[in-house]
């Protein structure tokens, strides 16, 4: 078989197919989606000779394996994580060819959360809304990969970076996350504003592509009730009923009800895709630019 | 007009304003703006009293600038209306009575009478918060949501009237059902229903009787 497609082995705990998203629809309740991490995904791209809007694979700490039908050019990057084509290591942050029918394996990442998986010519789903990224909380895109499930690829444009390998971040031993205070600070009390400010938080294991869910210091409420649902951005930290902030990533919810008390700096978005269970949070107030 | 622009991280504004159809008259006068290329943001969303701009260069300057705006009220009964055919045939139907104090055959009458307008969408793509009801005709959720409303369904939760494009789980009072298609992403445009559009609710009886959903 020569056709180019991706037959997947075995999915891993959740691997879905990733791409820049879909922003713009926000009004009719569609959420942006896209990889998390997206300078990674756009890296591994690079490295394949994709254009930026490829999409790619987005694994969750323990990989996937996939058989390519024909002969393709890979790179793995995000979180660090051992590869291996037929059993054989590949390398991880630079470019390799795998031959038709071979077996390509994404370890458990060492660290980190979240390995991107380009294929040259971008895995070829059906577009939807101008995205091929699978959005949890809504279902569009592709469902999740299941084990024989066939993903077809495109035809590649351009040619592998001629690289051995690229300098990426490591997956944050503690994650700093920059924030602005708003725009629902005052329905929170000034000790809540100061203990989220200057107190440690973990990333809890309820973490997803939705929100970044934290464990820490409750934060009290000013004002009882509830808000009127009101639009929602990347990075605001919602604070539910229970006073522990959620920090909303690319499949978050277009409208909500829960006040935000701050929002995320987007450049630090990425660290928190790649932040595992239990790792350390400290959210620090920034000025308005 | 009273306008509340709070800063939303470095790139977007919440604009708060003091009631429903305020929101929905500055939503209309945003996508005004940009449609005469007078205004450049990525997204503008509505919802119950805000409208957040998102993906703006200087948000600033413009949260500066929009309370000396001319905002027109929203013009009513001018715009065409989407139709939908409803079967008045939900579970809730007689909880609803009793919250209005009406006959449950009054329900279909009163509430296919109101003029409808798509507030804004959210909870699911295609899932539009319609207002239009008199205030009297508010009800609260259901003490316990069900877990699995069917597509289609109307339903009626506070001051808004909703029709879920999928099923899903939901805590809104079942009133009725429709076969019009909410969202299908093959179509163009994939939404039936966009913040600001009037829709009207036409009750038919029976499956298949002929009613016609706009293409």
């Amino acid at each position: 078989m020569s056709d180019r497609a991706l037959a997947v082995v075995r999915p891993g705990a959740l691997t879905t197919v990733q791409d820049l998203g879909r922003p713009g629809h926000a009004h009719l309740g569609v959420p942006r989606s896209g990889a998390l991490d997206v300078p990674a995904a756009a890296l591994v791209n690079r490295l394949v000779g994709n254009q930026p809007a490829a999409a790619v694979l987005e694994t969750t700490l323990d990989g996937c394996a996939v058989r390519p039908r024909a002969t393709v050019t890979v790179a793995v990057g995000g979180a660090p994580c051992p590869v291996s084509v037929d059993g054989r290591p590949a390398p991880w942050g630079a470019p390799f060819r795998v031959p038709g029918g071979a077996l390509l394996d994404i370890g458990a990442a060492r660290s980190g959360v979240r390995a991107y998986v380009a294929v040259s010519g971008g895995v070829a789903v059906e577009s939807v809304l101008g995205s091929r990224s699978t959005d949890l909380l809504s279902g569009l895109g592709p469902p999740p990969l299941t084990a024989g499930a066939v993903l077809p690829l495109g035809r590649p444009v351009g040619a592998p970076a001629r690289v051995d390998l690229v300098p990426q971040p490591a997956p944050p031993a503690e994650l700093v996350l920059r924030v602005t205070l708003g725009p629902r600070e005052d329905w929170f009390t000034a000790r809540a504003v100061r203990t989220f400010t200057t107190r440690a938080y973990r990333v809890s294991s309820a973490s997803n592509r939705i929100g970044l869910r934290t464990e820490g210091p409750a934060l009290e409420r000013a004002l009882s009730g509830e808000l009127p649902s009101e639009g929602m951005v990347l990075g605001a930290v919602q604070v539910p009923p229970d006073g522990h902030p959620v920090v909303f990533l690319a499949d978050h919810p277009t409208t909500g009800g829960y006040p935000v008390l701050a929002v995320v700096r987007p450049a630090d978005l990425p660290a928190a895709a790649q932040a595992a269970p239990g790792t350390p949070v400290r959210f620090v107030a920034v000025r308005h630019r | 007009m009273t306008v509340r622009a709070l800063p939303v991280g470095d790139r977007a504004l919440l604009v708060e304003l003091d009631s429903g159809e305020a929101a929905q008259a500055l939503h209309a006068e945003l996508l005004r703006r940009r449609a005469a290329g007078a205004l450049t943001v990525r997204e503008i969303v509505p919802a119950a009293r805000t409208v957040l701009l998102d993906g703006l260069d200087e948000p600033g300057r413009l949260a500066a600038e929009l309370p000396g705006w001319e905002v027109p009220p929203v013009a009513t009964r001018t715009q065409e209306a989407i139709e939908i055919p409803v079967r008045y045939d939900g579970p809730d139907l007689p909880d609803v009575a009793a919250l209005w104090g009406v006959p449950e055959t009054e329900v279909a009458r009163i509430h296919s009478a109101a003029d409808f307008r798509v507030a804004f969408c959210g909870f699911a793509p295609g899932f539009g918060y319609l207002t239009g009801l008199p205030p009297a005709y508010d009800v609260p959720r259901r003490p316990t949501p069900r877990t699995a409303v069917p597509a289609g369904s109307v339903a009626l939760a506070g001051p808004y009237t909703g029709v879920y494009p999928r099923a899903s789980p939901g805590g809104w009072q079942l009133i009725g059902t429709t076969d019009v298609v909410l969202w299908d992403h093959t179509r163009v445009p994939a939404s039936l229903l966009s913040p600001g559009a009037r829709v009207r609710l036409v009750p038919v009886t029976g499956r298949g009787d002929g009613a016609v959903g706009p293409s």
